[in-house]
């Protein structure tokens, strides 16, 4: 059984001391990551959620043309993937705006949801710009990526993160993180980074640079 | 003893939550991978999977498993598994079955396998192809060793997967050791994926990850698929979207721009080849056809050139002239086969095309560098994958695995035309299916509707055994149905996917549903009924197998692999041997050549084939490598009526068509017809509406999804779904094999499976 929140949040003060000195992150490698979905499927397994519930999901951004050269097609695409969780924002606007204050915000950075006192409104789901609130309509609660804390606090690395045959995803302290893999914090379609700070770092594919509004779109809706 | 037992529970992890930890091999199908879990029990029940948690190196990679690993609970514990015998009620292939129990089943088994061979004889007898289960313990090569035992049975030789690329290898190098150990990829330059996916077919664990590796280390990697695969994403530094079926007519124009510009090893080809030229004609041979003949046009009067080739597989030609300079300069370099490309009308010239461009560009022989052809890993051969002794078959005639059907037919008439090997001709049809693990019977095989016909005339087949877990489309067909236990519930044994040097044990970790037994318990009791029980089984259970198996192991390529007892103790559920010196293949050969010839009549490369020109059937089966037009294409007449090429790739939904039911994996890769946007307009047809694909041989249902990462012109359907046809027919599963064709390669005999031309149009409800 997982813990209460109360008790998870102990366990955070305890490990790491002082608020705010630690901020866990994901890293993203989009340049090596094949739309696999082992991270999407590791973190199913662990949290145990019925399809419909999307802990973790993986988009496939597509853009680009087809060129009609002589008697010959030549694309010219953008295509690159972007896994996500949570980002466990530094300023996570989940948590500024749910009514009932069911989302709370570890010393260690971990962004969770508090069932007990979540009402289901929703209001969560809304204001992320990640997708990361995922409802769960049997329960009629809210819930998401909890950065597998309870991996976390006995010093392993959370599902996704050792579940990727590419080693695509990484995770640790969010500076630790950008001093390895850069400071790159956002990727066509996710927002500029300022405005929820999210503790997510990715190294971007060749052809995302090419990437914008209206120049590509997700191509698999349906599974995210 | 419980089966948690099995485990020494001071080894197995205990963690917080009262589980219990078990490393284990992830359940063992023809997935392309063999990975390590850590399934996590509670009260016999899996309530997690991990991966592999040891250290993470290049020498000996984790062995992480995909997405179908981690989804394997819902396979384990999905519903629909079968839970008692069945026996046939309605007509065959109907679906209706009434619950009959063990004994009878057996003794019906039995008695049928006595009646049959006393009527026809042993070679009536066959267990067809399949790779369902394949942890030794589990899977068909159990009914194998039962049928041996029992005076033998028709074999078969070649399999579904590598049916042209294996003795299309065979003709160049007279081996299929091309390969080298992985870790060698990481001093190549250059990788020309040609018709490669490790991402979704996998071709062992870690393959893509060693392509990455790769090019961390500065490799540029060009990718060459109709589809702009996940590889080709996740790999590639360039795609090239060739048109399917074409790819030999590629080879042969870079081949010419490597010839004309003087770009080729003249040196090495000159000493380690033959055929190449007309200096190097085989004795006998002298007045045919050598390759640069073909190249340059010389006797048919058309020079294989870019632009020759730019017309025929639909890339540009300055493209196609600057890959073959690449390929020929930039060293070491591989040009990497995959094996979608060889499932097809012609599959043995573009395997044969790429090895001699591997030979012109002089990288056989050399670190970094890649012989191409199947490229079994250096120095051994790699991986057993079965070592469950079978034993000698009595019965010496073999058929090609992909005519099994024809042999249903007409088996009396055939010979070695037909691919018939250890006897001039076969003297029966094919009377009993005992068929184990295998859906090959109807999903899987080309041209379901017609194979629904022959096995639902019962004076054809006369009796269909199946082991199964699910009621699969071949188990609708079954006589008798027997429930076998997942590979959870037995013991198993596996090693590498192609790749890896890795023995991986699979203990007994979960209680088989009440009724379902082990592949090999079940043909032992078959057995015991014939009256050799004890030979079947030596005196030994599932567990006693798997340390005779082990000591296979530790005389070959294990020496030092622990007792079953220490891998138990220990928890260990994987010995690895790492590689610190990646072998590479053809080392001795391309030193001195005289010293260390090749296994080929010459004992060099064979470019030109005397064996070959010996057949007679230049058309189809030329002596060098060669361009031929697919007999459905789109530049043949059938393109009037059947416009798009249709292509059935691997997906991670399923591993075939196992998983086929799993919730959890079909929500992350549904099953739908990807098409281009391009084509999709010209049909008035939008992302997510339902299509109907068909050609004459049959008719499908899906969603379709609009794609820009599929070449204009083709379709993709992911192969394995379930066929669900309704009363018309109409294939509703989305199964691409009802559109298949059964018709083989000409060499090879050979699957032809994803060479089809067919029509996609908007699908009205009635």
């Amino acid at each position: 059984m997982k813990r209460s929140k109360q008790e998870a949040r102990e366990a955070g003060n305890e490990k790491k001391g002082q608020p705010g000195q630690i901020q866990y992150a994901f890293f993203f490698d989009s340049s090596a990551c094949s739309a696999c979905k082992s991270c999407v499927l590791a973190c199913r397994d662990k949290n145990n959620w019925p399809p419909g519930v999307r802990w973790r999901r993986v988009y496939e951004l597509c853009g680009g043309e087809w060129l009609r050269v002589g008697n010959n097609w030549v694309p010219d695409l953008i295509a690159y993937n972007l896994s996500l969780g949570c980002n466990h924002c530094e300023e996570p606007v989940c948590l500024k705006g749910c009514p009932s204050r069911a989302i709370s915000k570890r010393p260690d950075g971990i962004v969770l949801i508090d069932r007990k006192k979540c009402l289901g409104c929703r209001y969560c789901e809304w204001s992320c710009p990640y997708g990361a609130p995922q409802y769960d309509v049997a329960a009629g609660r809210m819930t998401k990526c909890d950065l597998c804390y309870d991996l976390v606090d006995q010093g392993e690395k959370p599902a996704c993160v050792s579940a990727c045959p590419m080693r695509a995803l990484d995770f640790g302290p969010l500076d630790e993180l950008m001093e390895k893999y850069g400071q790159v914090r956002t990727v066509f379609p996710l927002p500029e980074a300022g405005i929820t700070r999210p503790a997510f770092i990715i190294k971007l594919h060749p052809t995302a640079s090419k990437a914008g509004p209206g120049k590509v779109t997700v191509g698999n809706n349906e599974e995210v | 003893m419980t089966s948690q037992q099995n485990v020494n529970k001071k080894a197995a992890i205990a963690s917080s939550r009262g589980e219990v930890m078990i490393r284990t091999g992830c359940p063992s199908h023809n997935c392309g991978g063999r990975c390590l879990l850590r399934v996590y029990l509670k009260d016999g029940v899996i309530t997690r999977i991990d991966g592999d948690d040891r250290p993470d190196t290049i020498e000996a990679p984790q062995l992480r498993p995909c997405p179908r690993g981690r989804a394997y609970r819902r396979r384990q514990y999905h519903p629909d598994r079968l839970r008692y015998p069945l026996k046939r009620t309605g007509r065959r292939g109907e679906g209706k079955f009434e619950r009959i129990s063990w004994d009878e089943a057996l003794d019906l088994v039995a008695s049928e396998l006595s009646r049959v061979k006393e009527k026809y004889g042993n070679s009536a007898l066959f267990v067809p192809y399949g790779t369902g289960s394949y942890n030794q313990i589990n899977g068909r090569q159990t009914a194998t060793r039962l049928l041996h035992l029992f005076g033998g049975c028709l074999g078969f030789y070649n399999s579904y997967s590598w049916a042209c690329i294996t003795p299309a290898t065979l003709t160049v190098y007279g081996t299929t050791t091309t390969g080298n150990q992985r870790q060698d990829w990481l001093n190549s330059r250059y990788i020309l994926m040609w018709s490669w996916n490790p991402a979704e077919m996998r071709d062992g664990t870690n393959s893509d990850y060693f392509v990455k590796l790769a090019r961390e280390r500065g490799a540029k990697v060009v990718c060459l698929d109709p589809r702009l695969t996940p590889s080709a994403i996740a790999l590639a530094d360039e795609w090239i979207p060739i048109r399917p079926g074409t790819d030999a007519a590629m080879m042969s124009a870079m081949a010419y721009v490597m010839i004309t510009e003087n770009l080729y090893d003249a040196d090495f080809i000159r000493t380690h080849s033959v055929g190449f030229d007309e200096t190097q004609m085989p004795p006998g041979f002298e007045a045919e056809e050598t390759y640069k003949d073909y190249i340059l046009g010389r006797r048919d009067g058309v020079p294989k050139t870019p632009g020759w080739a730019e017309s025929i597989c639909g890339v540009p030609a300055e493209t196609i002239a600057r890959i073959a300079r690449e390929y020929a300069t930039i060293k070491p370099a591989m040009l990497y086969l995959g094996y979608g490309l060889q499932r097809r009308a012609y599959g043995e010239q573009a395997v044969r095309a790429a090895c001699v461009l591997a030979a012109l560009t002089g990288n056989i022989g050399i670190h970094g560098g890649w012989a191409s052809g199947l490229a079994n890993q250096a120095p051994d051969g790699g991986p057993f994958w079965l070592v469950f002794p079978v034993g000698e078959n009595p019965v010496k005639a073999s058929i090609p695995s992909f005519l099994w059907t024809e042999v249903v037919l007409r088996g009396r008439e055939m010979g070695p035309e037909d691919g018939v090997v250890g006897v001039p001709k076969l003297d029966n049809n094919i009377k009993l299916l005992y068929v184990v693990a295998s859906n090959c019977l109807i999903n899987q095989h080309a041209n379901t509707n017609r194979t629904a016909k022959i096995l639902s005339d019962e004076s054809l087949v006369e009796f269909i055994v199946v082991h199964e877990q699910f009621m699969t489309p071949t188990a609708r067909f079954a006589d008798v149905v027997l429930p076998a236990c997942t590979q959870f519930e037995t013991w198993g044994l596996e090693d590498g996917w192609k790749y890896g040097d890795e023995v991986i044990l699979m203990p007994k970790i979960l209680e088989p549903l009440p009724e379902t037994r082990s592949d090999y318990a079940i043909c032992a009791e078959v057995a015991e009924r014939l009256g050799f029980g004890e030979k079947y089984t030596e005196g030994r259970d599932e567990k006693q197998w798997v340390e005779w198996m082990l000591d296979v192991y530790r005389q070959t390529r294990f020496p030092d692999l622990p007792s079953l007892d220490e891998l138990l103790e220990k928890n260990l559920g994987v010995w690895a041997r790492p590689v610190t010196d990646p072998a590479v293949a053809f080392e001795d050969f391309r030193r001195d050549p005289e010293k260390y010839p090749l296994p080929t009549p010459s004992g060099k490369i064979e470019i030109f084939s005397a064996r070959i020109s010996g057949l007679g059937k230049q058309a189809e089966i030329p002596a060098v490598p060669k361009y031929i037009q697919e007999w459905e294409s789109p530049f043949g007449e059938e393109a009037k009526k059947y416009p798009l090429q249709a292509i059935g790739h691997h997906y991670l939904a399923r591993v075939h068509s196992t998983h086929h039911n799993n919730d959890w994996l079909r929500e992350a890769f549904p099953q739908r017809v990807f098409i281009n946007p391009v084509d999709a307009e010209e049909r008035g047809i939008k992302t997510g509406q339902l299509v109907k694909v068909f050609n004459e041989r049959g008719a499908l249902l899906l969603p379709c999804r609009l794609t820009l990462k599929i070449r204009p012109g083709v379709v993709a359907i992911p192969q394995g779904a379930w066929w669900e046809p309704d009363e018309e027919g109409l294939d509703h599963g989305g199964n691409i094999n009802v559109l298949t064709s059964e018709r083989w390669s000409p060499y090879a005999f050979g699957n032809t499976q994803h060479t089809i031309m067919v029509q996609v149009e908007k699908y009205e409800e009635k």
